[in-house]
């Protein structure tokens, strides 16, 4: 896994919001195909530092990030088109979002942005994505009804199934399962599973025995920084260089 | 506790005496109008048929047809919207999308409550100072379409503001996240989940210019002309000033005649409003999310 | 997996693309249109004025154009320029509709607002909604045609054009629109106020006079005033509803002329550039401004609440 290049490098990276500091001097590196973890108890910055990584800082007022992220050659602060970052860069929040438009069209908004007309390139990424959220058996006949009226589970997948839509080199979650049933959180578990062959996941959860099922190393964060980075199942088995983060794991806090 | 109960029974009392009377507040309100609406009905209905609506007045307008002025309203509304309407969206789509919360913004909604409260003959003025001497266009259906266009544009901004902002906010970043614009987030997910909300506000406006008199009095609108305009440079006839025009300023004039214009009018608007209300209410019923 | 996934280009994220220059050019002119509202009311003083100005500077003398009531401004020899009696004019029928208006519109906003319920209350509002969309020439010819006679009758005098019709016309004009903003206002206090008052034992009817009407006090007066700023500028039914003479009235069936009437009636007869014209202008400008501080004055009432 060590031997994987470098995705994502992450250097002195601190967050305000106004005067507030989200998150302070975290230096980490994201490599190709792992599942990078991410734990901490809320208010850790783990969504700042999501939103830092695909810029959305922009939209957020009052959100001030310093320090240095690079994405393979592009220097995310200074990119001048953040747009082609985002589209490079898929991500799923918590609460599911389905757009008011048909379950067809919420998949192929994207790649239509992108410039692809062609209905059968379009079908095919279309069935692709929503196979890969496993939500295509389950949808797979009625694509023209709403993707809004669909169950909370479905939108979360159906969100998943836009975020790959692009294609992307990067696949962010950040707590996929808080309002998905339990079923549905381990078939998407399985889905990100497979798809690690094929991108980069980094995976925030505030579900302990989530990253430790799924992550390949894990990073701990806590009140704003990053506490300790390791390999998850040497973490899980105690070998942890802050007595914190055992704490943490084994739900003493949080 | 006797007294207790003697004191609920009063207020319980009380309570039912004042929601009488403001229930015959409120109908007191409404009454008159229906008064009206049906004296305008018997006493001008006589008079509607296919040749009042589709000749042009004759005999010093005492008598004939509203043709003209009706076929002008229309001149003045249609071009009033072209011009309203794209700046009304545009206006609602900066104030909803994309103002910041400064003293411009603030600014903006100052003046955007200014032009709904300025008198309509101080917009009359200023109709005739900017686009009938200014930009010399004269009295026409240009200049009197534009004064009509800046005093209903609050009306298009405010209704079109409601309903893009109306559009959940979690909509527009699940856009971003995918590296859509802003733009293009406004184009494929807010606009045309707003846009039959901007439709209703558009059709309030339709109903409000129709309705106006003071601002196309000395900018466009001619008390008598008995042809039909041919460009925007033309003058018209307009019905609301033709209302006024067959009720103070024309002598012997049958006492149907100006009901008939004033039924003619109100119908019109109250038409057009009702449209509105009932689109605002079946889109209430059937929500996309 | 039989297909291959389409190849999606995406754009290098060091350049700008065609999409990022088409979003940078409809925020400009989203914002071209944001600010045109700002850009119409600073034109609509700025040519107001520019006309108004010869007059101003030449002819206009404080003293007499606000503190005397003689309006001759067509007489050859000795024209006078005095609106004393115009803003008295105004005043009487705008005082008059708001006495009419404010009870009724209030009464109504508190019965919509707080005791009707479910469909009654949407009937309700939808006939205030449509009350508020008659055209003001309708208004002006009701008070001309059905209230003067009605007036002459009832009260046995020579003239039904007076203070009183043109008062009561523009009170039923102004009352839907304080009714509706005065139902807003309402609305704007929290349920969780009227939950509390209820809990304790309060009746309906103790909860809005103690509870809900003290809490909507701002939004309620901003519906007032806002109604003030109607009544003041309304021009097509005061100018067919008032009689139109230049009379400072001594009682509600005197023939009043308003400010807003008098520009009506006079523009077309008055030469571009004349000092009769420029006059117009002047009492176009002090409308403005009147109406200015009048929907200022509401709006700060307004946020005011917002606020606390």
């Amino acid at each position: 896994m060590s031997s994987q290049p470098v995705k994502i490098e992450v250097k002195d990276l601190s967050i305000h919001y106004g005067n507030t500091p989200a998150l302070e001097e975290v230096s980490l590196e994201v490599r190709e195909h792992e599942i990078f973890g991410i734990i901490g108890p809320a208010n850790a910055g783990k969504t700042s530092f999501l939103k830092a990584i695909n810029r959305m800082d922009v939209f957020t007022t009052g959100m001030n990030v310093a320090g240095d992220i690079r994405f393979g050659d592009i220097d995310v602060h200074k990119a001048d088109n953040i747009y082609a970052l985002r589209k490079r860069i898929g991500v799923v929040f918590p609460l599911p979002v389905g757009l008011p438009m048909t379950i067809y069209d919420n998949v192929a908004l994207a790649p239509r942005l992108s410039g692809i007309t062609n209905k059968g390139d379009l079908d095919v990424i279309v069935e692709r994505c929503l196979s890969r959220a496993a939500l295509w058996d389950e949808v797979g006949d009625r694509l023209n009804s709403l993707g809004s009226l669909l169950s909370g589970g479905q939108q979360q997948r159906l969100t998943i199934a836009r975020a790959l839509s692009q294609n992307p080199e990067v696949l962010m979650l950040d707590e996929f399962s808080i309002a998905v049933d339990p079923v549905t959180t381990m078939r998407i578990e399985d889905v990100l599973k497979e798809l690690k062959s094929e991108m980069t996941i980094i995976l925030v959860t505030n579900l302990v025995q989530q990253a430790r099922r799924l992550a390949d190393r894990t990073a701990f964060f806590l009140e704003g920084r990053c506490v300790e980075i390791g390999d998850t199942e040497a973490m899980f088995n105690g070998e942890v260089q802050h007595q914190k983060t055992l704490d943490y794991i084994e739900g003493k806090f949080g | 506790m006797f007294s207790t109960t003697q004191l609920n029974e009063r207020n319980q009392r009380t309570q039912g005496l004042f929601r009488l009377l403001f229930l015959m507040m409120t109908w007191l309100l409404i009454l008159p109008v229906l008064i009206i609406v049906s004296t305008l009905i018997y006493k001008g209905g006589s008079i509607i048929s296919a040749d009042f609506l589709f000749t042009v007045p004759t005999d010093g307008m005492t008598a004939g047809g509203i043709f003209p002025a009706l076929f002008g309203t229309v001149w003045l509304v249609g071009v009033a919207l072209l011009a309203s309407v794209p700046i009304g969206i545009a206006a609602a789509i900066y104030l909803s999308e994309y103002a910041p919360d400064n003293w411009l913004t603030r600014v903006i909604n100052l003046a955007i409550i200014n032009l709904a409260g300025v008198p309509s003959i101080v917009h009359a003025l200023f109709g005739v100072g900017a686009f009938v001497i200014f930009f010399k266009f004269g009295t026409s259906i240009l200049a009197a379409s534009l004064t009509l266009a800046i005093m209903t544009l609050p009306v298009v901004i405010v209704a079109s503001r409601e309903s893009l902002q109306a559009v959940p906010h979690a909509f527009r970043e699940a856009c971003w996240n995918m590296g859509a614009t802003r733009w293009q987030t406004i184009r494929r997910v807010v606009l045309p989940n707003a846009v039959s909300g901007i439709l209703t506000g558009v059709i309030l406006e339709v109903s409000r210019t129709t309705g106006e008199t003071a601002p196309i009095m000395f900018t466009g609108a001619a008390f008598y002309l008995p042809f039909l305009p041919e460009s925007v440079f033309d003058q018209t006839m307009a019905l609301s000033l033709h209302l006024f025009v067959v009720s103070t300023q024309v002598p012997n004039v049958p006492e149907a005649l100006p009901y008939g214009v004033a039924l003619v009018l109100i119908a019109m608007v109250l038409i057009m409003n009702s449209i509105s209300i009932a689109f605002r209410m079946y889109l209430r019923g059937k929500k996309k999310w | 997996m039989d297909k291959p996934f389409p190849a999606i280009q995406h754009p290098n994220a060091n350049n700008r693309g065609a999409d990022w220059y088409v979003d940078k050019l409809m925020q400009a002119l989203v914002f071209i249109g944001g600010i045109s509202a700002i850009i119409f009311i600073v034109g609509i003083f700025v040519f107001i004025t520019k006309e108004g100005l010869g007059f101003i500077t030449d002819r206009f003398d404080f003293m007499e154009f606000f503190t005397t009531e003689y309006w001759f401004p067509s007489d050859e020899d000795d024209p006078e320029f005095g609106i004393l009696a115009l803003i008295a004019g105004t005043a009487s029928v705008t005082g008059l509709a708001m006495i009419v208006a404010i009870p009724f519109a209030l009464g109504a906003a508190i019965y919509i607002g707080e005791f009707a319920t479910g469909k009654k209350r949407e009937y309700l509002k939808v006939l205030v909604e449509l009350l508020a969309a008659i055209p003001s020439v309708v208004w002006g010819f009701i008070g001309l045609s059905i209230m003067n006679p009605l007036i002459i009758k009832t009260f046995d005098v020579p003239v039904g054009l007076n203070v009183l019709n043109a008062g009561v016309i523009l009170g039923l004009m102004a009352a839907p629109i304080m009714a509706s903003i005065a139902e807003d206002a309402l609305k704007a206090v929290p349920d969780s106020y009227r939950e509390a008052a209820e809990a304790m034992g309060a009746t309906r009817w103790q909860v809005i006079t103690r509870v809900v009407l003290p809490a909507a006090r701002n939004g309620l007066l901003g519906a007032v005033l806002l109604g003030v700023g109607r009544g003041f500028g309304e021009t097509m039914a005061v100018l067919m509803a008032t009689g139109h003479s230049v009379n400072i009235p001594g009682s509600i069936f005197d023939s009043v002329r308003a400010l807003t009437a008098t520009i009506a009636a006079e523009l077309g007869e008055t030469a571009v550039g004349s000092e009769h014209y420029g006059a117009l202008f002047t009492i176009g400008i002090f409308l403005f401004i009147i109406t200015f501080l009048i929907n200022l004055t509401a709006d700060l009432i307004v946020k005011g609440i917002k606020k606390g």
